[in-house]
C-alpha cells in the first residue's frame, strides 16, 4: 500500500548571501523562529554571484520558487555587488513576465545579519504565495520530472 | 558599387591595406556571403547590393589578429557593433581601415517569398546602381514585381538612422528607411496577458533548431569560450517541444548581450527558422532605457554600459510584480 499525498508542497530556492542573509537565516534559527521547511537555501558569497542561469536552472529542474536574499543597498560586503545584483534580477525578472512566467515566483528581499525576523516573515510569505500560485508547469523541464 | 570597388584597389594597390573585408555572391544571386579580398583579381567577385545584409564587425575579431591593416565596409548599423567591440577591446582600431558604406535598406528574401512568390531564380533590381523602388523577381514561373519596402528585412523599418558612428571614409548616399518604431511590437506582446504570452513564445520558440546560428552571428556575443557549448549546459539535445530548455537558452543569449546588444538584428536575419529573437534583444533593450535611462548600445565608447554601472537609488526588482 503506498501512501497517498494530494497535498501540495512547494520546493523553494532561496540563495541567501554569506555574510548578511544566511547570517540572519541562522538569527532566524537561534531565535526559535519558524519558516517552513519548504524553503532550501543556498549559500553564495554575495547575492550578485547568482547568475540568471541558476535561476532558470533551479526552475528547470522543478523549483516552484526562488528568492535572493542579500544585504541591503550599500551594507554589501564586497561594497557594491548587490547594486550589480539589483540592475541585474530587474531585468531578469521583467524578462521573465515578458514570456508569461508568473511574476510572483521570482522575488529579492534584502535580509541584513540583524534581522531573524525579517527573514522569517519574508520566507512564510514567499511560501504562502507560491502555495496560492501553485505547482510550477510553466517553467519546468518535462524531462526533470520524477 | 564601382565607386567603392576602384577606392578598395587603390588602397590594396598602394599598400595602404592588405586585405579587404566585403562580401560575395553566395551560392545564390540573393545569398551575399562575406569574404576576404586579397588581390585586384579578387575584388572581381566582390559585390555591395540589396542583399549584403551581413554585419561584418564581427569577422574584424580574427582579422585584427592578422598581419597589416583590413579595409572593413559598415554600414551604418554596423558600424555601432564595431564601436561596441571596440569599447571591449576585442578589435583593434589600428588595424581597421573603415569605409562607411552607405545603406538604402536591406532585402530579405523571405519576405519575398512570403508575398507568395515561388521559384525564385535572381532578383532584379537589387544592385546598388539600380536600387529601384520596385524589384523584377525572375522565377520558374515568369517574371514578378514586388515593392522594395515590402522586401525589406524588419531591422531596416526600424532604422537606428544613416550616420556612421565611425569611419574612416564614407562612400555613397544614403536612403532612409525608417517607417516603425521598434518597441511597437514588445509593448503589444507586454500588453498581452500571461498565458498568450506563454502561448505565444512557446509556439515561437519551439520552432528553434538549436542550430547556434544567432550566436554565432551576433558581434555581441563573442566570447571564446560559451556557456552554451558546455556539455552540462545540454543545449545540444532537442527533445520535448514542451521542455524548458529553448526558452532558457533565448532568455540566457539575449541576457548575455544585454546592454551591449546595438540592436543590428542579425540574430532574426540568420535565423533559418525565422524566430522574432530581436523581441528578446528588444525586450531588455526598453527595460535598460525605462528603467535607467535612455541607452545606445555602441553610441558613445566612454559612456558605461548599464549593466557594468548604477546607482544607489536604482529601481528594486519589485517593480515588475507592481507593473502588472
Amino acid at each position: 500500500m503506498s501512501i497517498e499525498n494530494k497535498e501540495f508542497r512547494p520546493k523553494i530556492v532561496a540563495f541567501c548571501c554569506n555574510w548578511c542573509s544566511y547570517a540572519g537565516a541562522d538569527l532566524a534559527g537561534s531565535s526559535r523562529l519558524a519558516y517552513p521547511a519548504d524553503v532550501k537555501i543556498i549559500r553564495v558569497p554575495c547575492s550578485c554571484r547568482v547568475n540568471p542561469m541558476f535561476i532558470l536552472r533551479a526552475f528547470q529542474k522543478g523549483a516552484d520558487g526562488v528568492i535572493i536574499c542579500g544585504c541591503h543597498p550599500g551594507d554589501c560586503h564586497y561594497s557594491t555587488g548587490n547594486y550589480y545584483a539589483r540592475r541585474r534580477m530587474t531585468l531578469l525578472f521583467s524578462m521573465l513576465d515578458y514570456i508569461g512566467i508568473e511574476n510572483g515566483r521570482t522575488r529579492v528581499e534584502w535580509v541584513s545579519a540583524a534581522e531573524g525576523v525579517k527573514f522569517s516573515t519574508t520566507m512564510n510569505e514567499f511560501v504562502e504565495k507560491i502555495h496560492s500560485l501553485g505547482e510550477n508547469v510553466r517553467l519546468e523541464d518535462l524531462r526533470c520530472k520524477n | 558599387m564601382q565607386e567603392l570597388i576602384n577606392r578598395a584597389k587603390e588602397l590594396l594597390a598602394n599598400g595602404t591595406v592588405a586585405r579587404v573585408l566585403g562580401w560575395k555572391k553566395g551560392d545564390l544571386s540573393y545569398n551575399c556571403e562575406p569574404a576576404f579580398f586579397e588581390t585586384a583579381e579578387d575584388m572581381e567577385n566582390f559585390v555591395y547590393d540589396g542583399f549584403c545584409g551581413a554585419n561584418l564587425s564581427k569577422y574584424m575579431i580574427e582579422a585584427s589578429k592578422l598581419e597589416g591593416k583590413t579595409l572593413v565596409c559598415l554600414k551604418p548599423c554596423d558600424s555601432y557593433s564595431f564601436v561596441q567591440l571596440m569599447k571591449e577591446h576585442r578589435v583593434d582600431r589600428e588595424k581597421a581601415y573603415i569605409i562607411g558604406v552607405a545603406c538604402r535598406g536591406k532585402l530579405d528574401i523571405e519576405k519575398i517569398k512570403a508575398q507568395g512568390i515561388k521559384g525564385i531564380e535572381s532578383v532584379e533590381g537589387a544592385a546598388w546602381e539600380d536600387a529601384n523602388d520596385v524589384l523584377t523577381v525572375k522565377t520558374f514561373y515568369g517574371d514578378k514585381t514586388c515593392n522594395w519596402s515590402d522586401a525589406m528585412l524588419e531591422r531596416c523599418h526600424v532604422c537606428k538612422g544613416k550616420e556612421h558612428v565611425i569611419f574612416d571614409e564614407q562612400i555613397g548616399e544614403s536612403r532612409e528607411t525608417k517607417d516603425a518604431d521598434r518597441f511597437d511590437r514588445v509593448a503589444e506582446i507586454e500588453a498581452m496577458s500571461p498565458e498568450e504570452k506563454f502561448a505565444f513564445f512557446r509556439s515561437e520558440l519551439s520552432k528553434c533548431i538549436r542550430c547556434n546560428a544567432c550566436r554565432n552571428v551576433c558581434p555581441a556575443c563573442s566570447c571564446r569560450k560559451c556557456v552554451f557549448d558546455s556539455t552540462k549546459f545540454d543545449s545540444a539535445q532537442k527533445a520535448n517541444t514542451d521542455s524548458f530548455e529553448e526558452k532558457m537558452f533565448h532568455i540566457i543569449r539575449a541576457f548575455h548581450v544585454a546592454g551591449r546588444c546595438t540592436d543590428c538584428g542579425e540574430c532574426s536575419r540568420v535565423c533559418p527558422q525565422g524566430i522574432p529573437l530581436h523581441l528578446f534583444n528588444r525586450k531588455f533593450i526598453k527595460d535598460i532605457n525605462e528603467f535607467y535611462g535612455e541607452y545606445q548600445a555602441g553610441a558613445d565608447i566612454d559612456e558605461k554600459a548599464p549593466l557594468t554601472n548604477f546607482t544607489f537609488d536604482d529601481v528594486e526588482p519589485g517593480i515588475v510584480a507592481e507593473r502588472g
